[in-house]
């Protein structure tokens, strides 16, 4: 039993550490709580992705509320289509249209509204930055996060564009692949890499809030709650001590 | 006049003499008599309670907003969680509390394995509450269909699959459990039925039983000795203390200390990274997208790997249900005449430890996906579950043990 135990252990030490690898995912460092981040990010996911992406279960009027924008203000600068301000933030590119005329090859753009509980917000901050040019695409773009992604660099503006270098190794069977060694800008945007990187952030954490937006009051609550609690089992630790004083 | 003679006076003597008000409380409360040494590991039986009560209590409200249609349940679960006030709220105690009565029972029968509360005159509890474990598995699984999530759907699938796998029966059987040639609506439905209705009747009564079972014969103790052996000249256990007041308030602190646990996961991170609610569940059920990795919610998991190992579903399918079996068997498995892990010697200690390493390892396996590494692992390991019941049986023919006190220690 002492033997098995331990080669149960050593088979463990050794699988756990194997398991570690995939894709290396940058932080994306979102803060949630910031508003100004969530109001950028809402003003750059209404201009560049709502085109095409709608946010089928968040409400104008919650994402005001709760991002600290007032009625007109999001009237005039958020509000693209006909909706009204308690409305779902839905967008007029529908599927029918997509299907007709065949745009990015019928590949429907998905609603983004959970898209950061689905995805994780590290994986759409990569995401976000890592379209390059591939003339072999039928948009012409690619993504190393998310290969042959249908969508196009619709950032592309403000990044600029830039190319995946890859290096090719062949096996010994001949078949050959590929492992990305980094990009190479080829024409510059509007933005500086850190501007850029500060605007994608933006638009994940704006996304990150859309998927939950409860998650702003139980943060709050939160401390209160424990703090309740911790008092609460303090006492009632003392009473029951006090019950068991003449037990032990 | 037939009525019932009673010392109270008042709104409670009149309900006495109606309803044996008092001598239910005196059996169950204030005259049930307890060991005086229960320690941690007796809190999880009234935490388990609790977390039912949390359970009936928030899936009732959960009921009056959602609608088991597969055209709408996704979206009114966002619904629940944006604008009906205080629903998220909530649908996170019913999710984390999903999460949190398989930790508790898990906790609980582990208090039972080491302090051998299975054992005789106990053999009914522990089958009641083995039932209730199965039918809880039933409760979450179909629990789990209807947020109508992605993973939802392919769990679903994957899991009823099974059970088409039985020779002749099997494809009626899963018909009859899908209500259609797919996991669709009519599968929605059912199991709704089932999940609010049918099984949380059958888990009541069972939990009953589970407690008036263990009422009759009186509860185990971490020195797995009998206090009814020795009374004092009014027939009450000298080594006994009244449920209530002592353990009724001690239970309190222990739902405190749960409560700081558990809302702290509620408030601050009630999808525990993936944990208890998947990733892939915020993606909406789509029957031509399937995941890349399906696999059921962390509590099955254990199960999910034995299921893995073999290569025949079917096979698998009888090995992991042998699993649930092996733990039905335990009573009458175990032979020995010494109950607490306190007194019996170290073959018994690595035994139980290799068994439990073995479960929480094998859930661990259940999660990720495997490489010839893991595969080996989890064959070893689903090996080492099933030789603990063997071992249990030989070695407790003629197990050697410590003194057993006569009286408990402190």
């Amino acid at each position: 039993m002492k033997n098995l135990i331990l080669i149960v252990t050593l088979l463990l030490s050794a699988n756990v550490f194997a398991n570690s690898g995939g894709a290396h995912l940058e932080p994306a460092q979102t803060n949630i709580r910031s508003k100004e981040s969530l109001q950028n990010g809402a003003k750059y996911f209404m201009n560049y992705c709502s085109g095409c992406h709608s946010l089928q279960y968040q409400r104008y009027n919650r994402m005001a509320k709760d991002l600290g924008l007032t009625k007109d203000e999001v009237k005039e600068n958020l509000i693209f289509t006909d909706s009204k301000f308690p409305e779902h933030m839905t967008n007029t590119m529908d599927n029918a249209q997509v299907e007709e005329k065949e745009w990015f090859h019928k590949a429907f753009p998905k609603d983004l509204t959970l898209i950061a509980k689905a995805r994780g917000v590290d994986w759409l901050y990569n995401y976000l930055k890592s379209f390059y040019k591939d003339s072999s695409r039928p948009i012409g773009w690619n993504n190393t996060i998310f290969k042959g992604a249908s969508m196009p660099n619709v950032l592309w503006e403000l990044q600029g564009i830039q190319e995946a270098k890859f290096e090719e190794h062949e096996d010994e069977h001949g078949i050959i692949t590929h492992t990305f060694k980094g990009f190479k800008k080829v024409t510059e945007g509007t933005m500086s890499e850190e501007e850029f990187d500060n605007t994608v952030r933006d638009i994940v954490n704006f996304l990150d809030y859309t998927a939950e937006p409860a998650r702003l009051i139980r943060m709050g609550m939160a401390p209160w709650v424990l703090f309740f609690l911790v008092i609460f089992t303090m006492l009632a630790y003392l009473l029951k001590k006090n019950y068991f004083k003449d037990i032990h | 006049m037939g009525l019932r003679k009673t010392n109270e006076k008042g709104i409670l003597g009149w309900f006495d003499q109606r309803l044996p008000v008092m001598d239910m409380w005196n059996d169950h409360m204030a005259k049930y008599y307890a060991p005086s040494n229960f320690n941690f590991w007796y809190f999880f039986g009234s935490l388990a309670l609790l977390v039912l009560v949390n359970q009936l209590l928030t899936g009732v409200w959960l009921t009056m907003h959602y609608k088991p249609d597969a055209a709408q349940a996704f979206g009114l679960v966002e619904y629940i969680m944006r604008d009906v006030p205080w629903g998220w709220l909530i649908r996170y105690l019913h999710t984390t509390g999903a999460s949190a009565f398989f930790i508790v029972v898990y906790l609980h029968m582990f208090r039972g394995l080491m302090y051998g509360s299975y054992k005789k005159p106990r053999e009914l509890i522990w089958t009641f509450g083995m039932i209730i474990y199965v039918a809880l598995m039933a409760e979450a699984f179909m629990g789990y269909v209807l947020p109508w999530g992605n993973m939802s759907f392919w769990g679903a699938k994957v899991i009823t699959q099974l059970f088409g796998t039985i020779p002749w029966i099997g494809d009626v059987l899963l018909e009859g459990i899908r209500g259609d040639y797919n996991i669709s609506d009519a599968t929605l439905n059912r199991f709704f039925a089932l999940h609010v209705v049918a099984v949380p009747i059958v888990l009541l009564i069972l939990v009953f039983l589970h407690i008036a079972a263990l009422h009759s014969v009186g509860s185990n103790n971490p020195d797995g000795i009998e206090i009814k052996d020795y009374k004092d000249e009014n027939g009450i256990p000298k080594d006994g203390i009244p449920f209530h007041p002592y353990y009724s308030v001690k239970d309190i602190f222990g739902i405190g200390m749960f409560l700081i646990i558990f809302l702290g996961i509620v408030f601050l991170k009630p999808d525990m990274g993936g944990l208890f609610l998947e990733h892939d569940n915020f993606n909406i059920a789509n029957p031509g997208s399937t995941p890349e990795h399906i696999k059921p919610v962390w509590y099955f998991t254990p199960f999910f790997a034995i299921l893995k190992v073999v290569p025949n579903p079917f096979g698998g399918m009888i090995v992991m249900f042998s699993a649930i079996i092996a733990l039905f068997l335990l009573p009458w498995v175990d032979r020995s005449e010494v109950k607490s892990i306190r007194y019996r010697l170290m073959p018994f200690k690595l035994a139980l430890t290799a068994f439990v390493t073995s479960f929480v390892v094998l859930g661990y396996l259940g999660m990720v996906s495997w490489g010839p590494g893991e595969k080996l692992l989890a064959q070893a390991l689903t090996g080492v579950y099933f030789l603990y019941f063997v071992f249990l049986f030989v070695y407790t023919k003629n197990e050697k043990h410590k003194p057993i006190p006569e009286r408990l220690t402190h």
